[in-house]
């Protein structure tokens, strides 16, 4: 006859009621490390996607996904002269804010090379790739968008002609994926108050630099305000000969004096060093200080649990029952109670972390982590019933 | 044969100006299959004696031996006290003291179990206790489902589950009408007849009192009178 099932039986509700609650804890907990594991996942999804062999930014940057990186389109061409490099691609990245239907919607675009495909999305879960150089766009299921469904940005109309699964910017926002002239035009190109905006502020530089350079010609003024240079990206992905070895090619662009050059494996590197590993702390942070709560609270649970048994605990000892006896029922509820909430976190996680907001990843080993931890707070927190049990005495039974 | 010796056990609560003396060189004797009384009035020191010869207090001074071991000698004998109560003693107390999360079987089975006795055996003796005892019926109820009386019955099968060489019951029959409780004198008597058992009653049931082998009365913590049949 076991003791512990005969009581949880007994309390059978408020035991549930406490399952759940600590299943609830468990579930935060296991959501801690997965979403730890979702940061560095979204934080890499695009650099392991890309998979360049090297990618040239700006000079003493860590762009294009660490920090912002500008350079010059054109300056493909010269690194695609360095001996070595078998095929180099220019790269947009950045992530803008829009209203749709009332609500906001947030978004890293991708530009990319059509003619070489790198950079664009890997996997299409519905429609197509995109197939001609202007006006169309491949969004992220988790964007919302429908196929056929168009979408205002800057000046134009885009259509969305296919969709992808999983596609992530650093800060966890879904991608949508342009061609390099589209996401360089929604970036740069000017709607009509603006340009109106940037021809008064250049008349009125004119106006003011005149006295001290009276042959500036008004029109250069104008054009400039007019035409912002469009050609800009924040990267190059480069794709290197198989022979070829990276670093070489990278001192040999880095040498130019205006760029620096990282392999993917770096471009990694700075990822995870940067803003991912402060959130990984700050989650081990959370995650330890659940874990100790968790513990605080089961502590607590088992002690009001063998508080309430006191009476027939000395009953028990007054009969002859063992100290073992009483300490297998104790520990057999604590244990009951964290391995009943533990099969709640993890069934509530496999249903539910798929809608968080974030990326959670729970892999198999962490579930078995998170297990261990269960057992062993549930063996530390049922040490201070145990004790207030084997101090009852038998006489306890014959009062009241 | 003395199955239960007590021989000047003294106890005293507290110390200094606060020192109430609850029993002083008490004596008692009981043999095999005597059924013993002790008689007083509340506060007179007599649960006091009954919990000494139990071994649930230590007593100040003196002596308690149950069968050939003395397990207190102006100190403790016995290393392991559960175990001498659980091989040599049942108990009954005026409050039920059953285990609420425990059906009336069950009950009976935990003190079973706790000395060895498991399996279709203990289920046996378990059925053949609450049969006697007139609560076979109510065997699969939890004890909040069970009147006073069917709860003092279930205490008292739990007592004899192990066949003790003692019996200690505190009111074993208050809770009882006259003829349960009488039914269960006469089983106290069967038990102590059979297997040899002393049964030390704590009670102030007049009813009962015809019952019994020896009677001692305590008042103010003096065993002063002994009346034998």
């Amino acid at each position: 006859m076991n003791l512990a099932i005969r009581d949880i039986k007994y309390h059978r509700g408020r035991f549930l009621l406490t399952c759940l609650g600590v299943g609830l804890l468990l579930t935060i907990v296991m959501s801690m490390s997965g979403i730890y594991r979702g940061l560095v996942e979204e934080a890499l999804v695009i650099i392991r996607g890309v998979n360049a062999d090297l990618w040239v930014v700006q000079r003493d940057t860590r762009g294009p996904f660490a920090e912002q990186s500008r350079l010059a389109e054109d300056v493909r061409y010269r690194v695609a002269i360095v001996p070595g490099v078998r095929e180099v691609s220019p790269f947009v990245f950045y992530t803008i804010q829009r209203q749709r239907h009332g609500q906001p919607l947030r978004f890293a675009v991708v530009g990319y090379d059509l003619r070489t495909g790198l950079g664009g999305p890997n996997r299409i879960v519905a429609g197509r790739g995109l197939a001609q150089k202007r006006y169309e766009m491949v969004a992220d299921d988790k964007l919302g968008l429908a196929l056929g469904e168009t979408l205002r940005l800057g000046l134009h109309d885009y259509t969305v002609v296919g969709l992808t699964r999983g596609a992530v910017g650093s800060g966890g926002d879904p991608v949508a994926f342009f061609s390099l002239a589209d996401a360089q035009e929604i970036q740069f190109v000017k709607d009509n108050w603006a340009v109106r905006n940037a021809r008064e502020r250049a008349e009125a530089a004119y106006e003011r630099a005149l006295p001290t350079q009276p042959t500036l010609p008004r029109e250069l003024a104008r054009q400039f305000a007019d035409n912002p240079d469009l050609h800009q990206v924040n990267a190059l992905l480069v794709r290197l000969d198989p022979l070829a070895d990276p670093r070489a090619v990278a001192t040999a662009v880095e040498r130019w004096g205006h760029f620096t050059a990282f392999t993917t494996g770096q471009q990694e590197e700075l990822m995870l060093t940067g803003s991912v590993d402060k959130a990984r702390r700050q989650i081990g942070l959370f995650r330890a200080l659940l874990v100790i709560i968790a513990t605080v609270i089961i502590a607590q649970i088992i002690y009001t649990m063998t508080l309430d048994k006191l009476k027939p605990i000395a009953l028990l000892k007054l009969i002859g029952a063992p100290n073992r006896t009483i300490v297998a029922l104790i520990l057999q509820q604590s244990l009951s109670l964290g391995l009943i909430a533990y099969g709640i976190a993890v069934v509530l996680g496999n249903l539910t972390f798929d809608k968080w907001p974030r990326l959670v990843v729970v892999e198999t080993a962490d579930q078995l982590a998170l297990l261990g931890v269960v057992v062993a707070i549930c063996m530390l927190a049922s040490a201070l019933g145990i004790r207030r049990a084997l101090r009852v005495e038998a006489g306890a039974a014959l009062t009241g | 044969m003395e199955v239960v010796h007590v021989e000047n056990l003294t106890k005293v609560y507290g110390s200094g100006h606060t020192a109430v003396t609850a029993l002083r060189d008490a004596n008692l004797v009981a043999r095999r299959g005597e059924l013993v009384a002790i008689l007083g009035p509340s506060g007179s020191g007599k649960t006091t004696l009954l919990t000494a010869i139990a071994g649930i207090i230590e007593p100040t001074s003196g002596r308690v031996c149950i069968g050939q071991t003395c397990f207190y000698d102006n100190g403790w004998q016995v290393r392991d006290l559960r175990r001498f109560r659980r091989e040599h003693m049942g108990f009954i107390f005026q409050s039920h003291n059953l285990v609420p999360f425990l059906t009336a079987r069950e009950n009976v089975l935990i003190a079973l179990q706790i000395n060895g006795v498991t399996g279709a055996n203990a289920v046996g003796i378990a059925q053949q206790l609450l049969d006697y005892l007139g609560v076979g019926e109510r065997q699969e109820h939890l004890p909040e489902k069970l009147s006073g009386g069917e709860q003092q019955r279930v205490a008292i099968a739990r007592a004899l589950a192990n066949s003790p060489q003692v019996i200690l019951a505190d009111e074993p029959t208050a809770a009882l009408d006259t003829e349960r409780g009488k039914s269960v004198m006469a089983l106290f008597r069967q038990i102590a007849r059979e297997k040899g058992s002393a049964v030390i009653c704590v009670t102030h049931d007049q009813r009962m009192i015809e019952g019994f082998d020896c009677i001692y009365q305590v008042k103010d913590g003096q065993v002063s009178t002994t009346s034998q049949k």
